[in-house]
């Protein structure tokens, strides 16, 4: 007879995997409203650099948002890790014949593409929202005495480096996101097997509508679909 | 037809073990998997070289002893099918065929292509079961179970507890294993007493066995010899909610 207390709820493997879930779906809430933000982009100056302006002006919930989404994020990681370090030590032994018949590259990668992704929220944040990496985008002239993002993002996707940069990240992500929404599903008990395999479509389908928005920013400013408004002088 | 087998050999659970080739010849395609092995061990024998060690029992597909990984397959190519119902008119002449033992931390190789497989038996001791006082026998019906219930926990009940799950998860994790066990007495008014206890104690036992954690594969499902559903992973994740919320 085995008597060992009960692991507590963020220890036990379920338990871990509810906390990847709850997370996970609290950042793709956030990419959510991110990239509805972000979108404004395409209808123009003034209206993205005010909405800009009206995220920055409000200071108290801007820090609370984003206290919040830290430690999400931070959860996020580090079961992550502990997950990955964990089911590494599992299996000490490999298999001479290794062989996958269900487990997609994405659930196999998770990992990896997590942690590409990780490096670079860190990269984007330094270059849009800290303009350490591209400290020039200080210079921009004002518009209308608001800091212009407009400009700021237009001449950062000009630069075909960076946009590689984004346009990599954001495949990673949403392939990392094709096992993630599915995923959810079952980590809450919310699937049955005729409804599995199409919550895999439906799961590739979102991650591949998140790629979508996100990268037709860059490729909008690539081929000239928005470009730096007159007297954007640089 | 003749065939290269590559084997797993292990003297004991310290040694550090190796592949070995045999040739495998004039096997007839009637037999099992288990039966040419059987042959291959009688002339390993005549030739002075230890036999393979491998697990077996009821070779008919319900004990869950027979246990080998067959070129990366746990229980080998056909679905649904352990190792012992496998024929070998699925295998051509020629054929390589790589056999290695279940790998996991929590199922260390005690001999060449045995494996320890009693982290098992502790998570069942840790609640697989229902604790009814003895008696008179019960009549059959006296406790109505509705059909559909009682399909879904015998759907569960198919597991024969051989292990393959383990073997062939990405993570050797034991989830397919723990829940159908779990499972299977949640869908039974029997069950219903330890209910909450028995989804942490069981859980809990399987994560200090050193089994890894479930990332949503599906590896476990296909390889099942019992065919047995990840729908009843999400049961068991919803009974481990269920379990979390409630108060004991
Ligand atoms: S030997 Fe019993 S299931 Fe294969």
């Amino acid at each position: 007879m085995t008597n060992n207390q009960p692991l507590g709820f963020s220890k036990a493997s379920v338990g871990k995997k509810v906390l990847m879930a709850i997370t996970g779906i609290s950042v793709i809430g956030f990419l959510t409203a991110h990239l509805i933000g972000n979108l404004q982009l395409f209808v123009g100056q003034d209206q993205l650099n005010s909405y800009a302006e009206t995220l920055q002006n409000m200071v108290a919930a801007k820090w609370m948002f984003r206290s919040v989404i830290l430690i999400l994020f931070a959860i996020h990681i580090w079961k992550g890790i502990v997950l990955w370090l964990e089911n590494r030590k599992a299996r000490p032994v490999s298999y001479m014949k290794d062989v996958t018949l269900e487990a997609s590259v994405a659930s196999r990668t998770m990992f990896w593409t997590g942690a590409l992704i990780l490096s670079f929220v860190v990269y984007h944040l330094l270059h849009f929202t800290m303009i350490t990496t591209n400290p020039e985008y200080a210079n921009l002239p004002l518009d209308n005495g608001r800091f212009d993002v407009y400009s700021m993002v237009i001449l950062g996707f000009q630069n075909y480096t960076i946009s590689a940069v984004y346009f990599i990240a954001l495949s990673l992500m949403a392939f990392h996101l094709s096992h993630a929404i599915s995923s959810v599903f079952q980590t809450f008990g919310l699937t049955k097997p005729t409804i599995l395999p199409k919550l895999k479509i439906v799961s590739n389908l979102i991650a591949l509508i998140f790629f979508i928005g996100y990268v037709s920013m860059p490729i909008a400013v690539l081929l000239n679909i928005i470009s730096l408004p007159t007297g954007g002088n640089l | 037809m003749n065939l290269t087998l590559y084997v797993w050999r292990q003297k004991n659970a310290d040694d550090k073990g190796r592949m070995e080739t045999y040739q495998a010849n004039d096997i007839s395609s009637h037999m099992s998997f288990l039966e040419m092995l059987d042959v291959v061990n009688e002339r390993l024998l005549t030739d002075g070289i230890e036999p393979i060690a491998f697990d077996h029992d009821c070779r008919e597909g319900i004990c869950g002893m027979c246990s080998l990984v067959i070129n990366g397959n746990p229980h080998g190519p056909e679905k649904g099918t352990t190792v012992c119902q496998l024929h070998m008119r699925h295998f051509k002449d020629g054929d390589k065929i790589y056999i290695e033992p279940w790998r996991a931390k929590a199922f260390p190789v005690i001999k060449d292509l045995i494996v320890d497989r009693s982290a098992f038996d502790r998570i069942m001791q840790a609640g697989g079961f229902v604790s009814v006082n003895t008696g008179g026998t019960p009549d059959a019906n006296a406790i109505p179970i509705p059909k559909e219930n009682a399909d879904t926990a015998m759907d569960a009940a198919q597991c024969i507890g051989c292990g393959a799950c383990v073997a062939a998860c990405k993570n050797a994790s034991a989830m397919l294993f723990l829940a159908a066990k779990v499972s299977q007495y949640a869908y039974l008014p029997q069950g219903q007493a330890e209910r909450t206890e028995r989804v942490k104690n069981m859980l809990t036992q399987m994560d200090l066995e050193g089994f890894g954690n479930c990332t949503n594969f599906y590896e476990c499902e296909a390889v099942c010899p019992k065919e047995i559903s990840v729908k009843f992973i999400a049961k068991l994740n919803r009974e481990f909610l269920r379990a979390t919320v409630k108060k004991p």
